[in-house]
Formats: C-alpha cells, sequence, structure tokens
C-alpha cells in the first residue's frame, strides 16, 4: 500500500530508463532454481532461456516458457512488469515450464472437401499415429479415408443404424464403432474388412474406450456406454462381454479409460463412477454434479490415446518394446502424480477430481452460462478447455483448474475441441458451421476456418500435427492443413 | 349472492323431467341456427360487439385446435426423426426445439445464377396512383389540393418523425404502419412473425418504394435474427428478403415468403 500511495511524480522518475530487477528460477512443482539473479529488465524470454539452459546445463537446449504471477512473459520483461504492475522491490519469482520440442503448424486451409457419405457426419478419429482417418455417419457406415491421396479408402458396412461412435486401438490395428441399435463393430484398420461384432447393449451405445498400451498390447479390451445404463468391457479377440457394471441409473454419456487400471464412467444421473477395470467392482462413486455429466477428460489422454506412437506417428513393431516405450510416455505425461479427471455437466460446471486417491473434488470451475459439452486436457496436462452451448470455450489451468481465459467468437453453439499434440493450439467445431483456431499463447483468435455448409458436429486433430479433420451436419468430411 | 342452488336441489329432490336430455339436445342442436339468425338480423352497435365477440370466441377455438394439433404432429415428428442424424450428445436433447429449427443448410441454399432473381409471384397488379393515394384538401378554405394520403400499408422507420403540415406533402396514416410480417419459409413450410427492416422494392414504382408503401408483390427487407441463421463463413444472417404475397391493407397483416 505505501507503494500504491508515492505520488506519481516520483514514481514516473524511478522507471524511467533501464533499471535492473532481481529474478529467482522456479521450476512447476516450486523447486528454486539457481542463485537469485540481477538482469536489465530489458530482458526477453528468448534470452532468460538462453539462461535458464545455462543454468540447468542440460545437453540439449529446451524450450521454455516464463511465467510471472499466472501472466506469462511475452515481450520484455520492463513492459510486462509494467503492464502487470509488479513490483521490483522484491525478487521476482520466475515459473518456468518446457514446452513441446516439436511444433504444430496451423491449420490454414481446407485442402480437400472429402464426400462420401450421404447422411450427416457424426464421429471423426484419427489413428494412434495419426496416419489413417475413420469416420462414422449417419448413413450407417465406417469409412477409412486415406490421408495421402484424401480420399475415401474403405467403406464398412456393417451397422444397421447411426455410428455414433468411432474409437482406434492403442497400437492402431483395429477400429470400434457403435451404432444406434446398441450393436459394436471391430474392423481391421488395414484393409476395412470387418472382425466381427458385439451384442449386448439393448439401447445405443455413446461412447467408446480402449484399454491404454503400456497396460496391454496388443490391445484386445475395450469399454463401452450405453443408453441402457450399463457399461460393459468387452474381449476384441473373442468379442465376448467380460463383464457388465450396472449401478447408473440412467443413460451413459460418457467413458474412459485411465492408465492407471480404473474405468471412469459419467451418467444422466449426475453420478460419475470409477471402475476397477480388472473385474469391474465399483471403486468409488464422485459426487457433485447437480444435473447430467455430459463429458470426461484425463490429464493423461493424449498418451493414453497415442500410446507408443511418437509425434511423429512412428512406432515400434516389437509389442514388448512398444510396451515399454508406451509406458515411458504415459509417465512422462503424468509426471509421477497420480492422473485427473475433469468432468462437464448440464449444471454449467465442471469438477475436477483425482479418482484413484479421493472422492472429494479438487475444484469446482464454474463460468459457462450454459452445458459444457466437451472437456479436453492439453497433451502436456497443463489446460484445459472446455467447450459449451453458450457460444464460449474457457481455458482452464490444469493443475488447480483456475480460470485461465475465455475465447469467445463462435456465433453458435460450441460442439466440440480439439488439442494440438504441442498444446500451443486448439480448434474448435461449432453449431455455426465454421472451426477455429485459437492461440494459447496469445489467447486470441488465430484463424476462422469457414467452409462446411452447416453445424459442425465432429474435429479431431491428428496426433502427429498434420491435419485437422472436420465432419457435420452437410456430409462431407473436410482435411485442413498448414 | 346467489339464491341457493334451487335448480339443482330440486334435480336431486324430485329428479329431472323424462324428456330431460332430449330438449337439451334439441337446444343445442338448435342453438346454432338461433345464434346465426341473431348474427344476420343484429344492427348497430350491438352487431359490432355481437361480431367482435363472435371473432373472439372463434380465435380461441382455432387456437385450442392449433394446440391439439401441434400435440398430435409432435408424436409424428418423434417417429421422423430417424431422417437427421445427430451425434450421441446431441440425442435426446432440444428435440421438441428442433423440429422447427431450421436447418442451415436448406436455409442457405443458393440458387442457380439463372433463377437468383426469379420471385414467387412474378407478375403484380400495377396500382394506379388514385387508387394508393387520397387528395387531401388543405388550406384555410380547403382549395389547396396538393396534399396526399397513403391508403395502402406502410412501413415507417422508427427513426422517423413527421414534417410539419406545411411541409408535408406525403401522410402515411398511422393506423395503416405496420412493422411485422408473418414470413413464411417455402421449403420448410414454416412461418415466423419477424420484424421489417425496410421495404427493398415496390413494384410499382421507386417512389412507393421510398415511401415504404406494402402492397401485393412487394419486396421488403426483414430481420431474421432469431432465426440463427449464419453465412458459410460463420457470421450471423440478419437480414433476408421476402415478397409479400396477401393484399395487406384488406387483411390487416402482412404475410410474405422468404426469397432463398
Amino acid at each position: 500500500m505505501a507503494v500504491a500511495s508515492e505520488p506519481p511524480a516520483k514514481r514516473s522518475k524511478v522507471e524511467e530508463g533501464p533499471a535492473n530487477v532481481i529474478l529467482q528460477f522456479e521450476s512447476e512443482t516450486g523447486d528454486l532454481t539457481g542463485p537469485l539473479l540481477d538482469v536489465p529488465d530489458t530482458v526477453t524470454p528468448q534470452q532468460l532461456e538462453v539462461l535458464l539452459n545455462n543454468l540447468l546445463q542440460q545437453g540439449d537446449p529446451l524450450p521454455y516458457a516464463f511465467f510471472l504471477q499466472d501472466h506469462e512473459l511475452a515481450g520484455e520483461l520492463s513492459t510486462h512488469l509494467k503492464k502487470q504492475q509488479v513490483s521490483i522491490e522484491a525478487a521476482l519469482r520466475v515459473v518456468y515450464r518446457p514446452q513441446a520440442l516439436f511444433r504444430v503448424r496451423p491449420v490454414t486451409r481446407c485442402t480437400a472437401s472429402m464426400p462420401g457419405h450421404a447422411e450427416a457426419v457424426l464421429a471423426v478419429a484419427f489413428s494412434p499415429s495419426g496416419k489413417q482417418l475413420a469416420s462414422g455417419s449417419g448413413d450407417t457406415s465406417l469409412r477409412l479415408w486415406d490421408l495421402g491421396t484424401q480420399t475415401s479408402e474403405h467403406t464398412c458396412q456393417g451397422h444397421k443404424n447411426w455410428v455414433l461412435a468411432v474409437s482406434w486401438s492403442p497400437d492402431g490395428c483395429v477400429v470400434a464403432s457403435a451404432d444406434m441399435d446398441g450393436v459394436i463393430w471391430l474392423w481391421h484398420s488395414s484393409d476395412g474388412s470387418p472382425i466381427g461384432c458385439c451384442k449386448g447393449h439393448r439401447k445405443w451405445v455413446t461412447s467408446l474406450a480402449w484399454e491404454p498400451a503400456h497396460a496391454a498390447l496388443p490391445s484386445r479390451r475395450f469399454c463401452s456406454g450405453s443408453k441402457d445404463t450399463t457399461v460393459r468391457v468387452w474381449d476384441a479377440i473373442t468379442r465376448q462381454c467380460l463383464f457388465s457394471m450396472s449401478s447408473h441409473t440412467m443413460a451413459i454419456t460418457c467413458v474412459a479409460w485411465g492408465g492407471e487400471g480404473l474405468l471412469y464412467s459419467s451418467a444422466r444421473d449426475c453420478s460419475i463412477n470409477v471402475w476397477d477395470a480388472q473385474d469391474g467392482k465399483l471403486v468409488r462413486s464422485l459426487p457433485g454434479h447437480g444435473h447430467w455429466v455430459n463429458t470426461l477428460a484425463l490429464s493423461t489422454e493424449h498418451a493414453l490415446r497415442s500410446g507408443a506412437h511418437d509425434e511423429h506417428g512412428l512406432s515400434l513393431a516389437e509389442p514388448d518394446e512398444a510396451k515399454r516405450v508406451a509406458k515411458e510416455r504415459y509417465a512422462a505425461a503424468s509426471k509421477g502424480q497420480p492422473e485427473k479427471l475433469v468432468s462437464g455437466s448440464d449444471d454449467n460446471t465442471l469438477y475436477m477430481w483425482q479418482p484413484s486417491t479421493s472422492k472429494k473434488s479438487l475444484a469446482r470451475m464454474t463460468g459457462h452460462m450454459q452445458l459444457v459439452n466437451q472437456v479436453q486436457f492439453s497433451p502436456d496436462g497443463r489446460w484445459v478447455a472446455s467447450a459449451s452451448f453458450d457460444k464460449a470455450i474457457k481455458l482452464w489451468n490444469g493443475a488447480d483448474g483456475s480460470f485461465v481465459a475465455n475465447f469467445r467468437g463462435h456465433v453458435g453453439a460450441v460442439y466440440q475441441v480439439a488439442w494440438s499434440s504441442d498444446s500451443r493450439l486448439l480448434v474448435s467445431g461449432s453449431k455455426d458451421s465454421t472451426l477455429k483456431v485459437w492461440d494459447i499463447k496469445t489467447r486470441k483468435l488465430k484463424l476462422d476456418l469457414p467452409g462446411h455448409a452447416d453445424e459442425i458436429f465432429a474435429v479431431d486433430w491428428s496426433p502427429d500435427g498434420s491435419a485437422v479433420a472436420s465432419g457435420g451436419k452437410d456430409k462431407i468430411l473436410k482435411l485442413w492443413r498448414h | 349472492m346467489p339464491q341457493g342452488e334451487h335448480i339443482e336441489l330440486h334435480r336431486k329432490r324430485y329428479g329431472k323431467r323424462l324428456d330431460h336430455d332430449e330438449k337439451l339436445r334439441k337446444k343445442q342442436a338448435r342453438g346454432v341456427h338461433k345464434r346465426s339468425k341473431h348474427a344476420q338480423n343484429v344492427i348497430g352497435l350491438k352487431a359490432k360487439l355481437y361480431a367482435k365477440q363472435r371473432h373472439a370466441e372463434k380465435a380461441t377455438l382455432r387456437k385450442t385446435l392449433a394446440v391439439h394439433e401441434e400435440k398430435d404432429s409432435k408424436h409424428r415428428a418423434a417417429n421422423g426423426e430417424q431422417g437427421t442424424a445427430v451425434p450421441a450428445y446431441l440425442l435426446e436433447r432440444e428435440q421438441a426445439a428442433r423440429a422447427k429449427v431450421l436447418s442451415n443448410s436448406i436455409k442457405q441454399k443458393r440458387k442457380e445464377k439463372a433463377g437468383k432473381w426469379e420471385v414467387p409471384l412474378p407478375k403484380v397488379r400495377p396500382q394506379a396512383e388514385d387508387e394508393v393515394f387520397r387528395v387531401m384538401k388543405s388550406g384555410k378554405r380547403q382549395k389547396n389540393q396538393w396534399k396526399r394520403m397513403v391508403t395502402k400499408v406502410t412501413f415507417v422507420g422508427n427513426n422517423f418523425t413527421r414534417k410539419p403540415p406545411k411541409y408535408e406533402r406525403f401522410i402515411r396514416p398511422s393506423g395503416l404502419r405496420m412493422n411485422k410480417a408473418h414470413v413464411t419459409h417455402p421449403e420448410l413450410k414454416c412461418t415466423f412473425q419477424l420484424e421489417i427492416v425496410g421495404v427493398k422494392k415496390n413494384p410499382n414504382g421507386q417512389s412507393y418504394s421510398s415511401l415504404g408503401v406494402i402492397t401485393k408483390g412487394t419486396i421488403i427487407e426483414v430481420n431474421v435474427s432469431e432465426l440463427g441463421l449464419v453465412t458459410p463463413a460463420g457470421k450471423v444472417v440478419w437480414g433476408k428478403y421476402a415478397q409479400v404475397t396477401n393484399d395487406p391493407e384488406n387483411d390487416g397483416c402482412i404475410n410474405a415468403v422468404l426469397l432463398v
């Protein structure tokens, strides 16, 4: 308060000219790095990066982002201090966060409009390697697309009703698709031939999830959540239902298979249940939401999804070796901490949980004006993006659930969001028939991608970052690239 | 205060007349004829009042019928939902509303270049000037005849103020001003009450357009923002053209067809 009450004339005198500031580097976990440093206030993030890489004495210099009191340092330090009104009397604590070594280029144009489906495209999914693309549609078919020639490669016929969910096994060999009648079909991803179908659900299946690659490779088990209030775990080879879990009382909206041997399911009865993936026992139930729970997101979901594939989509043929790599990638994504779960609901809020340890929520994230339709953790687990019917996307801190930024610009409900694999960009698809690319660093709209003639139902960003696929009511699947 | 339910009491004690039901049926059956006769013969203020009361009755009757019809048609819509595929997260959501929300692709369907200027009513009856304008006499001895009163429905922007009477050549009576239109989407067969933004073109002449005269065949611009239309570029569409299909000055309302 003493600083604030000083006469302005004196303050401006002090701020004139170059000055030196004392700063202290701090890692994300709160460990101090190096001694107190006396640097000129004209220092830029690039210079700080060089300084920090020298201090840490790593072999290869890593890119870092620097944060002062949760605000990212974007330009010169002095301008940032002036803007945020930070006092330089005390030592500045500069938190550094390592960034992805690779960079995903923002998608800027539509490279292909691929017709083929005779009805609305309801689900789009890239394979874990990012080399293949599958889409499910209301015309009861699943299509596999060739990303090289950008044409339809295989049409998988078998379903009798709308294909609602599509999911790739983490090794990329099998695609599972579920339909409105509750039948799940499995397909070979190489030639689109059917493996067989799993019957058991009495009503439509809303969501599918495979067992992660670091737990089992080649992938064998997957689970499905259905409107008939059961979650079933299936064996993909025998196509038998191993066990079914039925303590929910209303439709299951989303299922997720965590990396710690747990299964998560959200339902319209306002509850989230955590199950043991081995035998299907209820581990705990997470109470909190006041209305339908629509979506779940895991902090490690990118690692779980991509399995043993690195950011270039390369993988090892040897299953044991690939399993070890997948385990390493999972450990790197979880950073040795228990995985977090974020759930979005019709009561306009999100909850953050640590389901392996506690049934108490870590944070309640409020701010949306209408229901939250989808939540996604960024691949590095630092951010959470939530898409809502109130036309906004909100960005939250992935560590503690605090609100970070609002992305406004859509004129219709936002249905889906997808992260680029370097966590620097976000793409959103909306009812207003546009895709928008958002920059996380500047927290602004980066690109507007019009082109669809109608609502966009499904968006996915390929794990290798090469393309974005989107499909919607206009029956056309579009590919967007740099 | 009612003096007791003596009729009910009597009925309770002695029962109904034996021919009660028959008499009641006949009375009801004759009632319509009796009413009709009354309506045809009544004159003067009573006729006006009676007509108004009858009109109101019929309006409520029609509304209840429409409500019942809509209730029935909803079931039909639920079965017909099979046609439009929706993703899992939209199932069982906003279904009742979706029946009326227009599909963007149909709404935005562009006509081919050749048919771009086709309108639903290609020919309109020309309106003579003396049909549209009535001469108003003015001046101390009512000998000036330069004032005109528009006898058709007009659209007047909401920031319009009348000129002083000395300079007001055209009077647009406030009773004939309208700012809403019932606009039908031709393909979806849905009608919406929309605000009029302006009169784009009256086929009878530029002077009518600038005066905002709305006759049959006039192209008006309507505010469609509540329909939630979006351009392919993701901007909200708020103005669209519609052509008037009725004679508003006879009907007291404007019916129009959206030009898509």
